[in-house]
């Protein structure tokens, strides 16, 4: 019985670790999407990319590894905000259709560039942190994930600020709800979908910054990733940040719990059969935001 | 106007001549068709694998070729993917027309060629997969030089006593393919025979990387031994993920991939793992022939590769100079006359001997060569050879 309850510990802490950048992937998605309208498949890329810099960074330039995470989020950020004003800003009176299809190119040519940059080989990101790992109980972590968990977490609460509490947040929740009588408000549709853009991106790479060193490193890394992102912004509702949170944990327990006890062969596919139900009972997601159609 | 006819004219002739240049050289050349995973989730191993041919590949040309001509090595990715393993089949097959392939890496892949073969009537030497099937489904235009996991498992048998304490319950961590089902199956049908209990048999997708669940079931089973099956970067993963969450198990890989981020970056001080080996580099004079071996060891290292690569390598390596002695013995590059070859061929190289016997439906029958298998102890970045 102890055995039981101890291995029942051991998959809540697995599964709140991975729950915490599960969450940050899916607010970046929900955001862009709920904001902007875009479906986002150049979602898991910026993932891919952060975790990508962050190797460069430590591995090959042997920058401190806390400064590279803050350098890696900052150019996902940055590269965010030029793929927006490059790319996107001539396409925003086109159709959603054809906006995917451009985000499904952008897509494809990120993976290959990476690859074509990086190789196919998977790199290990070192970190400076103990690899014993520390032990509570019946449960053992390594503090590389204690950090991870705590960083993802502080990034979450912060991100809640400012999107609730700020002048930023504001014009996003304003132009999330109507996006013409935001602009008629005076807000600058333009700067908040850059911003926009730009946030949701750095949200995708500090999650592979901080990732990648708990994992490896490969380009076709980003697949899985935007898989997830997708999952968990369903689960909660397209354009709930609040939702994306609480579907990132929620879609982290039920693979945990589901590979600890029923099959780990499956492991993906408790999730989706969760998503699926979500669909079938309550297809506008579990949280989504109230907003006007028309 | 005329200059420029001048100039027409001047280019036509220098890309005739150009194209006239090429088919000779195409003509001088036999080539060799491979694939192997380059990208995607086991991109290391098909990496080195590759590399191995290559280096033979040159090695076989700094010494003259092979029936006088140069030997061509021509690499088509198959993405560690099955569908695309046969998109690179028939490229190879049917536009560089290739008389004899090597390949897949993964099981899975060859598998899903297999039926290419028969149907373009081309023979396969196989250099990595270990799947039983490949050999017992009747496919003769089949040869493998790796061990298939029974083998494997018998080999590791011999080496049971060896380890102290003892094993007396193992639990298993397997990719969820048929390279993955296939070790686990075989190593719990031999252990079982010794009296060994079979604990937690855990699967994971080819391309999961967080195997916390798996890991923390297998914790709690009680058994002394794990065996852990799949590619070298999920191997990596799935050793770095143990040390963390303290599974106290004695951990075995198995099926010939070294997980070589490990010498530099180790795991926590009280972890180290055995590692079932077809070519150890680290000890070259324990293989049969040292010469061979020391010969593809230095050019592996002049090429500056990584070392640990070179456990994955020879499987490249061995898989040429085996298609060079079938190419010698046939006489000639065609793909009917190879596959016989095949059959008579026999040759010393980096794992040991090479010979085909058979295997598989009378009449259909797979060439099957019988390796050699080390098993090394990889600890805090040290490896060494701790058993007898």
């Amino acid at each position: 019985m102890a055995d039981s309850l101890d291995q029942f510990l051991q998959h809540i802490v697995n599964g709140v670790m991975l729950g915490s950048t599960y969450a940050l992937l899916g607010i970046g998605l929900t955001l862009i999407f709920g904001i902007m309208r875009i479906v986002n498949f150049t979602h898991g890329e910026f993932y891919a990319l952060g975790a990508y810099m962050a190797y460069m960074l430590v591995a090959l330039l042997g920058v401190n590894f806390f400064f590279a995470i803050l350098l890696a989020t900052a150019i996902g950020i940055l590269f965010g905000a030029v793929l927006e004003f490059v790319v996107l800003r001539r396409l925003k009176t086109t159709d959603i259709d054809s906006v995917m299809i451009v985000m499904i190119g952008l897509w494809i040519a990120m993976q290959n560039t990476e690859q074509l940059i990086w190789g196919g080989v998977a790199k290990l990101i070192p970190s400076p942190f103990s690899q014993q790992p520390l032990v509570f109980g019946p449960v053992s972590v390594s503090p590389l994930k204690i950090f991870v968990l705590a960083t993802a977490v502080i990034l979450l609460i912060a991100f809640h600020f400012l999107i609730n509490h700020t002048r930023l947040g504001l014009a996003m929740r304003s132009t999330f709800q109507d996006r013409d009588v935001a602009a008629l408000m005076g807000v600058n549709v333009g700067t908040i979908y850059t911003a926009t853009f730009a946030l949701g991106s750095g949200l995708a790479a500090v999650a592979g910054a901080l990732l990648g060193p708990v994992f490896l490193v490969n380009p076709t890394m980003g697949d899985l990733a935007s898989l997830k992102a997708f999952a968990i912004v369903i689960l909660g509702g397209l354009g709930s940040t609040v939702g994306a949170t609480i579907g990132g944990f929620a879609i982290a327990l039920v693979e945990e719990f589901g590979a600890g006890y029923i099959s780990a062969d499956y492991r993906d596919a408790f999730s989706f059969l969760v998503i699926v139900a979500v669909l079938i009972l309550k297809p506008q997601g579990l949280f989504t935001m109230k907003e006007r159609v028309g | 106007m005329k200059t420029i006819r001048l100039l027409a004219t001047a280019i036509t002739t220098t890309l005739t001549a150009a194209l006239a240049a090429t088919s000779t050289q195409a003509q001088e050349t036999i080539k060799i068709g491979m694939t192997q995973p380059l990208t995607g989730a086991v991109a290391a191993s098909g990496n080195y694998v590759a590399n191995g041919a290559k280096i033979a590949v040159d090695v076989i040309n700094a010494k003259g070729g092979v029936l006088g001509k140069k030997l061509e090595l021509i690499l088509e990715d198959n993405k560690s993917n099955p569908k695309e393993a046969v998109n690179a089949v028939e490229k190879l097959i049917l536009r560089d027309k290739v008389p004899l392939l090597i390949g897949a890496w993964s099981s899975t892949y060859t598998l899903a060629i297999m039926p290419k073969l028969i149907e373009y009537k081309v023979p396969l030497i196989v250099e990595t997969s270990s799947s039983g099937k490949i050999t017992t489904s009747g496919n003769p235009w089949v040869f493998r030089i790796s061990p298939t996991s029974e083998m494997e498992a018998k080999a590791f048998l011999a080496k049971y006593d060896a380890f102290q304490p003892g094993i007396k319950k193992i639990d298993f961590l397997s990719v969820n393919n048929d390279w993955g089902r296939g070790s686990a199956d075989e190593f719990s049908k031999y252990l079982k025979t010794k009296g060994v209990q079979v604990g937690s048999v855990q699967f994971m997708a080819p391309d999961a990387t967080d195997l916390s669940a798996q890991l923390t079931a297998i914790k709690q089973s009680g058994g002394d031994t794990l065996f852990i099956t799949t590619g070298v970067e999920q191997m990596t993963l799935a050793l770095k993920q143990a040390g963390e969450l303290k599974v106290p198990h004695r951990i075995i890989t198995t099926g010939g991939s070294f997980p070589d981020q490990l010498i530099e970056h180790p795991g926590p001080k009280e972890m180290s793992s055995y590692h079932l080996l077809f070519f150890s580099p680290w000890f070259p004079e324990k293989a049969k022939y040292p010469d061979i071996a020391k010969v593809y060891v230095d050019e592996w290292t002049k090429r500056k590769l990584d070392f640990p690569g070179l456990t994955e390598g020879f499987r490249g390596y061995d898989a040429v100079l085996t298609a060079v002695e079938a190419i010698k013995t046939a006489g000639k590059a065609e793909p009917e006359a190879l596959r016989d070859a095949l059959w008579k061929t026999k040759l010393p190289a980096v794992n040991g001997d090479i010979a085909f016997i058979k295997e598989g439906p009378a009449g259909q029958e797979s060439g099957q060569n019988e390796p050699n298998i080390y098993v090394v102890l990889l600890n805090q970045g040290k490896v060494t050879m701790p058993l007898p």
